[in-house]
């Protein structure tokens, strides 16, 4: 296997949206490289749909403190409150920046930007629905990747595409490098550097419903993960309220915020019961255990009564082709309806990580509970936990993340470098990657990763997605157990070195596997019902017990541990939550 | 496998919440695929995948991935979202160009040539060199080109400037377009469809100052006057982009000198 060896002073690891704002402001600073395992503009950003919460008050009265107190209300009170007011007030630069970086914003009459409503987010703390989202079409995420890689084109950001980032090197107790394997020729590339950004993004992919690419399989945190790093609130995953039946394809809180309606098989408006004030606007975690309720109490619709309705034909349709043209041609090639005169049908769909790798407002990787730095290690986006989204993120919170977040990230990081050395790289810091990859090969195993993804898939939507149980999350312990000796066992077709995604995909496997076992963990430890994570056997949410972030960590002998760190921030005194 | 919705073209039906899946009719469908390897192949061949249990709604790249995951791991595609908006796996479907994950097997049929899309250098399978692609893309300033220092606020623009360039946003760079166009088949020093449409993204921008130089570069030889209007591009893009229009608006604002 050939290795080939680079040096450079700062590494960002994905080009999504939070990895190329941080390129952007790491480019020029340093000498930085950019590694992705797709082609920039494949990343998952681009399927991000409805818009990014902003308090312009460009269309009413708005103010970021609102903004703020929606944000830790919608995470149920665990989120750290001084990063939100970070993000919160931090969103209005950002969007300004995004149209001065050439955004096409869809307009307000006065040329302004133009904002609508989002789940969750209100006007003076939750009086009514307000006009906050800055969205382009349904299709913001797409704009944002687009325009940030189009900066990273005029500033000629070095990237390194269909390179997958495999392991991580320390010594020192800093970073001194990472591995990765190049798709095209199945060649290692060893990158010595100062630091490492990884924004990598989520995980989705462990549930069978979902709305993550297939690439979603958490690279990043589970690398990490493998190498001690602990990860934060694992347990904490939302189910979108609105997938696509069968498919998990988002369809953007954007077509509720425009006036869109869930009904029952009785054509009921049944957000009314659950959600009094903002009804089908409540935060996602609520609507999707609506939903679920609605299906498990009889009221679904369909031969197995397993879905419900949203509904979008009291809506002009002009106001459909105008703001909600993508997901409208999703409803039509994928389910063959008309959204203007049909109900659609949906189910809630894995969506997002509110975990991962716990960092600090700046980016920089914090591995206790005392807030003590990783020296060099960064991270940005889905894959990290700073935690403004706490229990249950809002909607549109995370194209925000990504952008407030990835800049501060790149921008420490680029700082970091200009005074720290090169830590010295072993020498054989690329064994343990060539050691996986040629044991694959070797492998005469006839464990298929595609059969164990499958079942993990299934399991973890059967016992580990909106509603848990202690009976569930220790059957779920079980299994896992059974697929995490049955990975080492995988073997492949495919044994060429060029474009050789047969490996690949056995590699993301582990990780998943890996990352499943930590939200299980997680989940099963936490004995109350916070935002995402229910458990119907501990309704409650328990604050005097659980007002803290679980700190889950893998130790060198393969066990799992807990541990818990506060929660910042007492601006805002949990109360119970209402819409 | 995936979805099992009945598809009802243009049904005009109240939502009464009754209607909804049917029995699923499953079916086999023979999926032929150019393959090369260039590790053991000098040329390529054909080879045939028979997968069975295929739902109508099924996508292309579902029936791919059972073919890959079940049958050869060797079989070798890009994939990333799954409902066209990443574009990964453009393809040459049936003789023409579109994405695995927008066509569904109702639509396509069951009998299925799969190729890679021409005009790139083939890798491997379904695999070509994207390098060409974006090295296009780059070279007509993909970018917001501006002079002025538009301080704290968002500049403005009207919805109708706004509108004016909505069209050409909406590229994904999936090279469906220009791997559909004969004249790129045949030079590929053209610029190429996608360029183009991104050009026209800011060409049309009524905040962008950067016009002059990109007409200027898509008015060389490899620029927009290759274009023969086959409207070839036009039918391959899966985001319904009238690219020929968009080619058709720049070479206006060449020949006119005004956008």
């Amino acid at each position: 296997m050939r290795i080939h060896h680079h040096s450079f002073d700062a590494v960002i690891v994905g080009a999504g949206g939070a990895g190329l704002r941080a390129a952007i402001e790491a480019a020029g600073e340093c000498r930085l490289a950019v590694i992705t395992k797709l082609y920039p503009t494949r990343s998952h950003t681009g399927a991000a749909q409805g818009g990014m919460c902003a308090a312009l008050a460009n269309v009413e009265e708005d103010s970021w403190e609102w903004h703020t107190f929606d944000t830790v209300k919608g995470g149920d009170y665990l989120v750290d409150q001084s990063a939100a007011q970070v993000m919160c007030r931090e969103a209005i630069d950002a969007v300004i920046e995004l149209e001065h970086y050439g955004l096409p914003f869809n307009r307000t009459p006065d040329g302004e930007i133009d904002q609508r409503r989002f789940g969750g987010h209100t006007r003076n703390h939750g009086e009514a629905p307000v006009r906050r989202a800055c969205y382009s079409a349904d299709r913001t995420g797409h704009m944002i990747l687009q325009t940030l890689y189009q900066q990273c084109v005029k500033r000629d950001v070095n990237f390194f595409n269909e390179f997958q980032v495999l392991d991580v090197t320390f010594s020192e107790g800093r970073v001194a490098g990472c591995v990765a394997y190049e798709q095209a020729t199945g060649d290692l590339h060893v990158f010595a550097t100062k630091a490492i950004l990884f924004a990598s993004g989520g995980f989705g992919k462990m549930f069978k419903v979902s709305s993550n690419a297939h690439t979603l399989t958490g690279d990043g945190p589970g690398l990490l993960y493998r190498r001690g790093i602990p990860m934060e609130d694992m347990e904490f995953f939302q189910f979108h309220p609105t997938g696509i039946y069968k498919l998990g394809i988002l369809l953007s809180e954007a077509a509720r915020g425009e006036g869109g309606i869930l009904r029952n098989v009785d054509n009921e408006r049944f957000m009314e019961r659950y959600a009094p004030t903002v009804k089908d606007l409540a935060p996602r975690d609520m609507v999707s255990r609506a939903i679920l309720t609605e299906i498990k109490e009889g009221r679904g619709i369909g031969p197995n009564k397993d879905y419900v309705h949203l509904d979008l034909t009291h809506l002009p349709p002009e106001q459909i082709d105008a703001k909600l043209p993508d997901i409208s041609e999703f409803v039509r090639t994928y389910m063959g309806l008309e959204p203007k005169t049909q109900g659609i049908p949906i189910q809630p769909t894995a969506h997002y990580a509110m975990g991962g790798i716990p960092t600090n407002i700046d980016g920089e990787v914090v591995v206790d509970a005392e807030g003590t730095v990783f020296p060099g290690l960064y991270a940005a986006g889905e894959c990290a936990c700073v935690s403004v989204h706490g229990a249950n993120r809002l909607g549109t919170n995370s194209l925000l993340d990504i952008v407030v977040f990835g800049k501060r990230g790149g921008r420490s990081m680029a700082q970091f470098v200009k005074t720290a050395d090169h830590a010295p790289l072993p020498a054989d810091a690329s064994d343990d990657v060539r050691e996986r990859i040629e044991r694959i090969f070797a492998s005469t195993g006839t464990e298929k990763a595609a059969e164990i993804r499958s079942e993990l898939q299934d399991h973890m939507m059967d016992k580990a997605s909106v509603f848990r149980t202690e009976e569930s999350l220790s059957e779920m312990v079980t299994v896992l157990d059974d697929l995490k000796e049955r990975v080492e066992r995988v073997g492949i077709d495919d044994k060429g070195e060029v474009f050789n995604f047969d490996i690949t995909e056995a590699l993301e496997l582990g990780y998943l596997v890996d990352l499943a076992e930590a939200v299980v963990v997680s989940a099963r430890a936490r004995t109350e019902s916070r935002g995402a994570h229910w458990r119907d056997d501990h309704p409650i949410r328990d604050d005097a017990n659980w007002m803290k972030h679980t700190m889950v960590t893998r130790q060198p002998d393969g066990t799992v541990t807990l541990d818990y760190k506060p929660v910042d921030g007492d601006l805002y005194v949990p109360m119970e939550r209402k819409y | 496998m995936a979805a099992t919705m009945e598809r009802s073209e243009g049904g005009q039906s109240e939502p009464t919440g009754e209607e909804g899946p049917t029995p699923v009719e499953r079916m086999t469908v023979s999926l032929k695929v150019k393959r090369f390897n260039p590790e053991t192949d000098d040329k390529p061949h054909w080879q045939e995948f028979v997968v069975d249990g295929v739902e109508g709604t099924d996508r292309v790249l579902d029936v791919l991935h059972q073919a890959k995951w079940y049958q050869d791991g060797t079989l070798t595609f890009r994939r990333s979202c799954a409902h066209g908006v990443c574009g990964s796996d453009a393809m040459v479907i049936n003789g023409e160009n579109g994405l695995a994950c927008q066509l569904l097997i109702q639509e396509v049929g069951t009998s299925i040539t799969l190729e890679a899309i021409r005009g790139l250098p083939v890798i491997k399978d379904l695999v070509v060199d994207m390098e060409p692609f974006f090295a296009q893309y780059r070279s007509v300033l993909p970018y917001l080109i501006t002079s002025d220092e538009p301080g704290y606020k968002e500049r403005h623009q009207t919805a109708e400037d706004r509108e004016r360039f909505d069209d050409t946003t909406k590229c994904i760079l999936c090279a469906a377009c220009t791997t559909s166009c004969p004249v790129y088949w045949g030079n590929s020093s053209y610029v190429g469809p996608a360029a183009i449409v991104q050009a026209h993204r800011f060409i049309f921008d009524s905040r962008d100052e950067g016009s002059a130089d990109r007409l200027d570069i898509l008015n060389e030889k490899s620029g927009v006057w290759r274009c023969r209007t086959a409207f070839n591009c036009s039918n391959a893009c899966p985001r319904g982009i009238k690219v020929t229009h968009a080619i058709e608006e720049v070479k206006r604002a060449i020949l006119y000198d005004r956008v």
